[in-house]
């Protein structure tokens, strides 16, 4: 590979890496032509994963870090002073095609700045698909990113050669977004997810390609004061109006020659972590936001706890729960136990009365369902009435690497 | 009662086991009296001689539950399995839903160690391209924890169908020359290449999109762990990358906030606001070199009239004329609704003709080209270009003809019989009538002449109707 295209690379994937999402999922399952490259299995796979514990699953780039917009929290706003590089689209169907055959990645994942127009960016991040798609029979993943501030035909055109698009908000708030992005305007981003969503719906019902894994966006956690309440309210709001696949959330993390008015410390990665798990209440548990904002402090989720167990702990009165009884919506509020054992429980109770071990095989997180929770062989009793119970379920933190 | 020793091939031996179940079932001898061995000379240690039995009825979970994990490298997975089939024929057919019962849950996690070590093999393989081939060739090294190999093969197949491939492992090889698909014997490291010329740059984007402030090789290794690593050409940046991490984020944290070094392009950030279009001419730039956004079509068709015409006539999509030709309503459609334009009074010259749909969607039936109806999601990802255009010829009355025509002025599907006459679609003033190709489709001449006369009834309002004064509200309506 030539030298000065691996030198932008480095470059255009360092400026891509605060894009939480890499996933190659949901997209239908496709194999190639006899004379194309690719495939797409459903569930995405992940090729590598970095020492962050994050999975490389897509050739996740920037077109050009290039940018006119100045958001504070980018580190390829206009004013930072990092090195910018530009591809040209060929280079981008080069090293996408190139790296697929030799089975490192699904697809592309391409971001731009935005250089010249948000109009002309969008139309090369286009071309980049379109070129892939037709000239190279490629059936493998592409995640465009829609600029908002592009116009609305270019969303149209890019659904047709994209598996998925996202849009970041960013910022939850207005406010917010008016001080860190001054650029960028919330409502004309949710007008765009609008028209995403809309199509990729319709699309569905007519079973013709529209961005057939939906579209998914992100926030930054920790570069402005919004609490995690309002961050999962904004996500149920997202969810709800735009059926969002995923709203991804990114622990606001040091970059290179940052901006002056954002804080400059360790990524609040914890938090970002339980947003996760909040996310998941939400959409598979059958929890209601409010339900989770009522056991977080002043908005803000227990960082000791995981947030089923926060809130199971608030809520000692519905425990504990008989799991050869328990209709499936309550053993969902268990802490400990996942979607995934609570279907096995509900299946295999049908044959059998489960007991304490065969639980804890069913489950790793048989410690913490273990007050809530009554067996053939055990009963809580008192235990979940004890004051200390939410200091004994705290998970010890691991060594962190500062006091070694 | 005597041990009965059954001798399966080294590997998957699913054929050799499914074989033996058949006649342990039929002879009706328990687990506890049998033992399983794996050796690839059978025959040497007065094995049992296993005869041809009846096949076995067992439930598909349990069937796709063998197949999986005869593939898992444990001695032990034959046994484990027999014992499991011996116990649902023998009274406990739903057996696999006890996920707690102790064999199946033991089960369970080995066929979810194949079924792991399967997509790891999938995600893992590094190709690397063979030197001295004139077509592309390529190879790979792979080390597999189970017996996967035929298992995993197929997944390469459909996804580099187009290239010449081989896969070396231990336990065996695959070759797929772009036809066929072959196994071989099992193969050494050295057979494959050691290099490849792409790797560098893998490995430098590999070391790029890591984020040195959430350093945290525990969850990497649990997702990747390390055995994977020697054929993985990028892991060899990751001792490099943890022991810097934590130097990288001090320095970014402690380095203050510097001044931009270039000043801010006030220019080009003014500019960058205005990209929309100020001209038919520009819009019809874009259309063209957007290409078509439904099957088929040789060329867009643009709308055509003055630019700042009265009346804008909206129909459905161009038809076979006028997508050969590059221009709306030239077709016998066209003809008719020219004609009927000239009866009431209406001058096409005048008035601005465009379609919601700029492409000719068809289908290829022989030599012909059918017409397709564009479906509502089609329609939609014309309307933005169609507002635009409105936008741009900023007419007084806007005429839907037919329902395409209103649901791409309006955003939403309504029935003609229903909505027909006036009509408002955002901010113009609009009328919707049928699209002269309904007239053509009548079946008998009574039914068309009279749909015609309402078809100029129609336009004779439309012509009127332009003729009012719409921005004050004051109409003068002969009709009316």
């Amino acid at each position: 590979m030539d030298e000065k295209l691996s030198k932008k690379l480095r470059i255009l994937a360092d400026a891509a890496k605060y894009d939480a999402s890499c996933s190659s999922s949901g997209a239908p399952k496709r194999k190639s032509d006899p004379d194309g490259l690719g495939s797409t299995v459903g569930t995405g796979i992940c090729h590598a994963y970095t020492p962050d514990g994050r999975c490389v699953s897509l050739l996740k780039i920037l077109l050009t870090n290039y940018c006119l917009f100045d958001c504070a929290y980018c580190v390829n706003r206009r004013s930072s002073n990092v090195k910018r590089a530009k591809f040209s689209v060929d280079e981008v169907v080069t090293l996408t095609v190139e790296f697929y055959k030799r089975n490192y990645i699904e697809g592309l994942f391409l971001s731009s700045g935005i250089i010249r127009s948000p109009d002309y960016t969008m139309e090369q991040m286009i071309l980049v698909a379109k070129k892939l798609r037709r000239d190279h029979g490629f059936r493998g993943y592409i995640h465009l990113k829609t600029i908002p501030e592009a116009s609305p035909w270019l969303i149209e055109e890019a659904g047709l050669w994209a598996d998925r698009l996202s849009i970041n908000l960013e910022l939850p708030t207005e406010k917010s977004l008016e001080q860190l992005a001054p650029e960028k305007d919330g409502a004309s981003i949710e007008t765009a997810m609008a028209q995403m969503s809309e199509r990729i719906e319709e699309a569905r019902e007519e079973r013709r390609h529209f961005s057939p894994a939906g579209q998914t966006t992100q926030m930054i956690v920790g570069a402005d004061e919004t609490t995690d309440a309002d961050v999962l309210r904004k996500s149920a709001t997202l969810y709800g109006h735009y059926a969002m696949k995923r709203v991804y959330y990114s622990a606001f993390s040091p970059i290179p020659d940052s901006s002056a008015i954002l804080p400059l410390k360790s990524p609040p990665l914890m938090r970002e972590n339980r947003l996760y798990q909040a996310d998941w209440l939400l959409r598979y548990y059958g929890f209601d936001v409010d339900e989770i904002a009522s056991s977080a402090e002043k908005g803000m989720l227990d960082l000791d706890v995981d947030p089923k167990l926060a809130w199971a702990l608030k809520n000692r009165h519905r425990f504990p729960v008989d799991v050869n009884r328990a209709e499936r919506e309550m053993l969902l509020r268990v802490p400990g136990l996942g979607a995934r054992a609570v279907d096995k429980i509900v299946v295999a109770r049908k044959h059998t009365t489960l007991r304490l071990e065969d639980v804890a095989r069913l489950t790793s997180g048989l410690k913490r369902a273990k007050p809530f929770l009554i067996t053939a062989d055990h009963h809580p009793k008192a235990r979940l009435d004890k004051l200390d119970l939410r200091e004994r379920l705290i998970e010890k933190p691991e060594q962190l690497s500062l006091f070694v | 009662m005597t041990l009965h020793r059954i001798t399966l091939k080294t590997g998957a031996d699913l054929h050799g086991f499914r074989k033996a179940v058949r006649w342990l079932i039929a002879e009706e001898l328990a687990p506890q009296h049998v033992m399983f061995a794996v050796d690839d000379a059978p025959g040497l240690f007065g094995d049992e001689t296993v005869a041809i039995a009846p096949p076995v009825a067992i439930p598909k979970g349990v069937s796709r539950l063998i197949e999986q994990v005869v593939c898992h490298s444990d001695p032990e997975r034959y046994a484990l399995l027999y014992s499991l089939v011996w116990r649902v024929q023998n009274g406990e057919r739903e057996l696999l839903e006890v996920a707690s019962d102790p064999l199946v849950h033991r089960i369970d996690l080995m066929a979810r160690s194949v079924r792991r070590d399967l997509h790891k093999m999938h995600a893992f393989v590094r190709f690397r391209r063979m030197g001295g081939h004139e077509l592309e060739r390529f190879a790979a090294w792979f080390e597999p924890e189970h017996f996967i190999l035929e298992a995993a093969a197929p997944f390469f197949v459909d996804r580099f169908r187009s290239m010449d491939w081989t896969i070396l492992t231990p336990i065996g090889s695959a070759r797929w020359d772009r036809h066929e698909l072959a196994f071989g014997p099992p193969r050494r490291r050295e057979d494959a290449p050691d290099e490849d010329s792409f790797e560098e740059g893998w490995r430098g984007y590999y070391e790029s999109i890591f984020n040195p402030a959430r350093v945290n090789p525990t969850a990497m290794r649990a997702e990747m762990p390390k055995k994977y690593w020697r054929n993985m050409p990028e892991t060899a940046a990751i001792p490099g990358l943890i022991q810097t991490a934590a130097q990288r984020v001090e320095r970014m944290i402690e380095q203050e906030a510097t001044m931009p070094a270039k000043r801010t392009p006030e220019r080009a950030i003014e500019a960058m606001w205005d990209q929309e279009p100020k001209t038919l001419e520009e819009l019809n730039a874009i259309i063209a070199k957007a290409g078509p956004l439904v099957p088929g079509a040789t060329q867009a068709v643009f709308g055509e009239g003055p630019h700042h015409a009265e009346i804008v006539f909206v129909g459905e999509q161009p038809g076979d004329q006028e997508d050969l030709q590059g221009r709306p309503f030239v077709g016998p459609a066209g003809k008719l609704l020219t004609q009927a334009m000239r009866e009431a009074g209406i001058e096409r010259e005048q008035v601005y003709l465009t379609n919601a749909v700029k492409h000719f969607k068809f289908e290829q039936r022989g030599h012909r080209r059918i017409h397709a109806k564009p479906t509502t999601g089609e329609v939609k990802h014309y309307r933005p270009w169609l507002m635009k255009e409105l936008e741009l010829v900023r007419p007084k009355l806007i005429v839907a003809l037919g329902a395409t025509a209103v649901l791409a002025l309006s955003g939403k599907a309504t029935p003609i019989t229903r909505s027909r006459g006036r009509a408002t679609f955002g901010p113009y003033q609009g009328y919707i009538t049928v699209h002269p190709s309904y007239l053509l489709r009548l079946p008998d001449e009574a039914t068309k002449r009279e749909a015609y006369e309402a078809f100029l009834g129609d336009l004779r309002r439309i012509h009127d109707l332009a003729q009012a004064d719409l921005e004050t509200g004051e109409l003068r309506l002969a009709a009316e």
